[in-house]
């Protein structure tokens, strides 16, 4: 409750200094009149006046929130294979290049948002891990020339390794689950903590994180917006924002290719090896109703970030955008 | 994954919005029919415990069939009566205490015994999706909630061999390719014993049987809970089993 109010106070005061977008306006201001005990009440009520899209229906927006929930409750199990499945592995491409662009480096506090079944936060360890390896090898290349005393004493403590970590946060417990799982079947023991949380309202301070990721999930939220902001919120000065999502295909051909494959084969892929035609064929509206590149960087901007740049692949069926928090 | 499937005659009201003709209908092109048959039978052969991806191949080439046996109903006057007033068979519309307290040798009691001996309910028949006709639709669905009920005429178990023999009734009865094929594949999965005993006696029973009883599908089930099961199997014109096989040893590969 407390929490609410400081985020609803925070909001109103930075949004005084910046322009408001038409975007930014769906917010109900008259909540401004509403501070005290009644104002979750007040929101909850617009929340069910409001309608937003799920898919290409139209439906209120508490409404959507529990139906996209119930959508990766149902997939979870199969959600991993399906990806590979249904991006023929491509997706695990996407997610490479968006730890390169990354780089993090070792020390670097990952918020891993929508991180469900883990695929960032492992990914983000493994880089770590291996940027650790190379600057261990190097302090210890550089000292090959001195005394076999000089060398021990330089050796690099092993007792107190820069500290990387990755914090996985979803919304839904059965992504975390299964996240969970993965973890522990592929041997990690530390260095990921599994967090449930809402990206419109995240349990976390100010200013804790050095990057904040968000791939493939921020369709799905009801209010993008608010996302944004709380991805500012969360961020350390400096730190970075990027989130990769599926995008507008600028190419005709390759368009109408990908919508022909989106529309005909994904759900059918979901009935097949997931049991869920409904889910998928939401996932492929989803991905229609999402701004666009530009519109999308726009959106990025109005929440505070700056230098926002975005980068297509595979023709804009995904984007990566990243901005900073300066 | 088979998430909860809901077999319920009401429209679920969060897919309401979708343009279906029955609750529960999703509208495909003849493409991802083609695609959905591949791939559901590439995962039914595979795990032949997907029930749902045997209930889709089913309804995917099952259209040729359904149309035939919507025909039989139609001539067949309580078949008639079952495509007017669309009864269904779930446990919430079935009174198990007046089944129970029925005689042995009733076809209600001996159903009964056979949902209790097999550990199975008529609740977990997956829901028809991909049939384009209202009534088709009904009648798919009215096959599978018939099926436990022919288990009961046929004496047969859910052990893999009951299964199949039923399968073979089906095939000769409907004429569902579905069946065909699980009537065909089915026996791959069987040791040579229980093979032997489907080719030299219960499958050419099956298939006799299937032939020449009267539609099963035309029967009004509900109301003929107190008819005695041997009086209903020579309305049918179906002989009992020739070999009694028992429930025990539950889904044998």
């Amino acid at each position: 409750m407390a929490a609410s109010l400081r985020l609803l106070v925070r909001r109103l005061a930075r949004l005084s200094h910046r322009s408001i977008t038409s975007a930014a306006a769906n917010v109900s201001w008259r909540s401004g009149c509403c501070l005290g005990p009644s104002s979750s009440r007040c929101l909850s009520d617009a929340a069910e006046d409001r309608s937003t899209h799920f898919g290409f229906e139209t439906v209120s927006e508490a409404e959507k929130a529990k139906r996209v929930y119930k959508v990766f409750e149902n997939v979870a199990q199969k959600y991993d294979i399906m990806n590979d499945a249904m991006s023929l592995g491509v997706h695990r491409l996407w997610k490479d290049i968006l730890l390169h662009a990354m780089h993090p480096q070792p020390g670097a506090r990952l918020l891993d948002v929508a991180g469900g079944t883990g695929d960032i936060s492992f990914r983000f360890l493994d880089y770590v891990n291996y940027q650790q390896e190379r600057q261990k090898r190097r302090a210890t290349g550089s000292s090959q020339s001195l005394s076999w005393q000089d060398i021990s004493d330089k050796y690099p403590e092993e007792d107190r390794p820069q500290e990387s970590r990755a914090v996985v946060c979803d919304i839904n417990k059965e992504m975390l689950k299964v996240g969970k799982q993965r973890a522990d079947s592929m041997g990690i023991i530390s260095g990921v903590s599994w967090v449930v949380g809402d990206a419109e309202e995240l349990p976390f301070d100010d200013d804790q994180f050095d990057i904040y990721t968000i791939a493939f999930g921020i369709r799905n939220v009801t209010h993008i917006n608010q996302a944004l902001l709380e991805a500012f919120r969360v961020l350390k000065p400096g730190g970075r924002f990027m989130c990769l999502e599926f995008s507008k295909v600028t190419n005709p051909v390759l368009a109408s290719l990908y919508d022909a494959y989106s529309f005909q084969v994904i759900p059918v892929l979901g009935e097949v090896i997931a049991g869920d035609w409904k889910s998928y064929q939401y996932l492929v509206e989803s991905i229609r109703k999402f701004p666009d590149q530009e519109e999308f960087k726009g959106m990025i901007e109005d929440a505070g970030f700056c230098c926002v740049q975005y980068f297509n692949f595979t023709g804009g069926v995904v984007a990566l955008h990243s901005g900073f928090k300066l | 994954v088979r998430a909860h499937r809901l077999h319920t005659g009401s429209a679920e009201p969060t897919y309401s919005c979708y343009d279906g003709l029955y609750p529960g209908h999703i509208q495909t092109t003849s493409f991802q029919k083609v695609l959905l048959t591949v791939g559901s039978g590439v995962a039914a052969l595979q795990d032949p415990y997907r029930h749902d991806m045997v209930a889709v191949l089913g309804e995917t080439t099952g259209h040729l069939a359904l149309l035939n046996l919507r025909d039989r109903m139609r001539n067949d006057p309580e078949g008639y009566t079952i495509l007017t007033e669309r009864p269904r068979i779930r446990l919430s519309t079935l009174d198990l205490e007046l089944m129970a307290s029925l005689p042995d040798g009733s076809f209600g009691r001996e159903y009964l015994r056979f949902l209790e001996d097999n550990k199975v309910t008529p609740d977990s028949r997956a829901e028809v999706k991909f049939v384009d006709n209202e009534e088709l639709a009904y009648i798919m669905l009215r096959y599978r909630e018939v099926h436990d009920l022919l288990h009961t005429l046929l004496g047969m178990p859910t052990n893999m061999l009951g299964e199949v023999a039923v399968k073979w009734f089906e095939a000769a009865q409907t004429g569902l390719p579905m069946c065909a094929l699980g009537a065909v594949l089915g026996p791959l999965r069987l040791n040579s014993s229980r093979l032997e005993s489907l080719f030299t006696s219960l499958g050419p029973w099956a298939l006799q049987n299937g032939r020449r009883a009267r539609c099963v599908l035309c029967i009004f089930y509900e109301r003929r809970w107190e008819q005695s099961l041997e009086d209903l199997r020579q309305e049918l014109n179906i002989e009992p089993p020739p070999v009694i096989l028992r429930a025990s040893n539950k889904r044998n590969t």
